[in-house]
């Protein structure tokens, strides 16, 4: 086994730099080491101005993704000794601006997730006196795949669709508002569909199907896409229907 | 970056990627997506050759046995066969993909994806085999 590897982290600094460089680190080689303990070896031994964002280190908080390899991967994740021979290639998570070294902008993101009420919309708040609102099982499976996610925008890098049409509200947005919409306790389904049937919305949607094979959390954001297009369409052709829902 | 993306002001020194003009070469599954777009465009040319088929045929013998010999000659067999290849690009990347689009419950049990996938590609032999006995036969 190999004493080190190398990592090749991706270096933006504004004040110094036009445009990001690489610099190459050369960190112990462990068997239980992920990439993310490496930018910590990096960070606490060898160059201090590094920057980059975690949290939890265990899959739950989703701040750690970055691209490894071209490949958007939750770093805490991403075990050194499943990179292959190294350099590995550590840069910021794709299509977003970056704002230092591997730390990018997450506002565009938050700005879409709001936008698409990924809470539950009631018409009338129930009294608390009549209790909680009830759910089956079965009700809870119908969604709770989707509510797996962590935000961890791993899907937006991994969409071409986004990072040619900035405006795409995106893979995870969507993948929550169908998880609200699913919800039994939920009556927001007309709100978030005005939402996701604009321009920006489902349709810019081409089914590429990487943010599926990105998602940590198996969350299949394409899938909640398609079938939010079968309940968009269908919606649509009602409305055509004389006696339709308007 | 395009207008429309809406990112926290004043940071001018933000840096920004454009996405390259090939980024469909940088996996294998960009550019299997890319094909699988552009296969429609096969579909597209089926789709007018039959309809260009029927318009001879309601013209008489004569155009259609033009017709025909306009779909013999060597150039629209290559092209032909060049369609071929993406139309059953498009069925099966398309197949592959319908469990994921489709969510069909039975019993309250989410129908395993092999079964909607196999249900797909079964639907298709039997349409075909239906074509090729009329044809045949007829």
């Amino acid at each position: 086994m190999p004493q080190t590897v190398a990592l090749s982290v991706a270096r933006y600094r504004p004040e110094e730099e036009a445009e990001p460089v690489f610099q190459d680190y050369e960190v112990p080689f462990r068997k239980d080491w992920v990439v993310l303990d490496a930018l910590n070896y990096i960070k606490d031994r060898l160059d201090g101005s590094l920057s980059f964002r975690w949290s939890c280190r265990m899959g739950v908080c989703g701040s750690c993704g970055m691209m490894v390899n071209g490949q958007p991967k939750l770093t805490c994740a991403a075990f050194l000794s499943d990179q292959g021979q190294g350099p590995i290639r550590v840069e910021p998570l794709r299509f977003f601006p970056v704002i230092r070294d591997l730390v990018v902008d997450i506002t565009d993101f938050m700005r879409k997730l709001k936008k698409v009420k990924p809470w539950i919309v009631r018409e009338r708040d129930k009294p608390l006196a009549e209790g909680e609102h009830l759910q089956t099982p079965d009700q809870l499976d119908a969604f709770k795949q989707f509510s797996m996610c962590i935000n961890c925008m791993l899907c937006y890098s991994a969409c071409p669709i986004y990072g040619l049409e900035p405006g795409f509200i995106g893979p995870a947005a969507i993948a929550l508002a169908q998880r609200y919409n699913m919800d039994s306790r939920d009556q927001g389904a007309r709100e978030r569909l005005e939402i996701l049937s604009e321009h920006d919305g489902i349709w810019q949607c081409t089914f590429v199907g990487e943010c599926t094979k990105a998602c940590p959390k198996h969350v299949d954001p394409a899938g909640a896409i398609q079938q939010y297009k079968l309940t968009s369409a269908a919606h649509w052709f009602k409305t055509l229907l004389p006696l339709g829902s308007r | 970056m395009s207008a429309g993306a809406h990112y926290t002001p004043y940071h001018p020194k933000w840096y920004r990627r454009r996405v390259s003009v090939w980024w469909w070469l940088e996996s294998r599954s960009y550019t299997g997506f890319v094909l699988r777009e552009l296969s429609s465009v096969a579909v597209a040319f089926f789709a007018v050759v039959l309809v260009a088929l029927l318009r001879a045929l309601a013209r008489g013998p004569e155009a259609y046995a033009r017709f025909q010999a306009l779909l013999a000659s060597p150039l629209v067999l290559a092209l032909s066969a060049v369609a071929f290849l993406f139309v059953v690009f498009h069925a099966v990347t398309w197949f592959n993909l319908a469990p994921t689009a489709m969510v069909v419950r039975l019993r309250g049990k989410r129908v395993p994806d092999a079964v909607i996938v196999g249900s797909n590609y079964l639907a298709w032999a039997l349409l075909s085999a239906a074509v090729a006995f009329i044809l045949l036969k007829g």
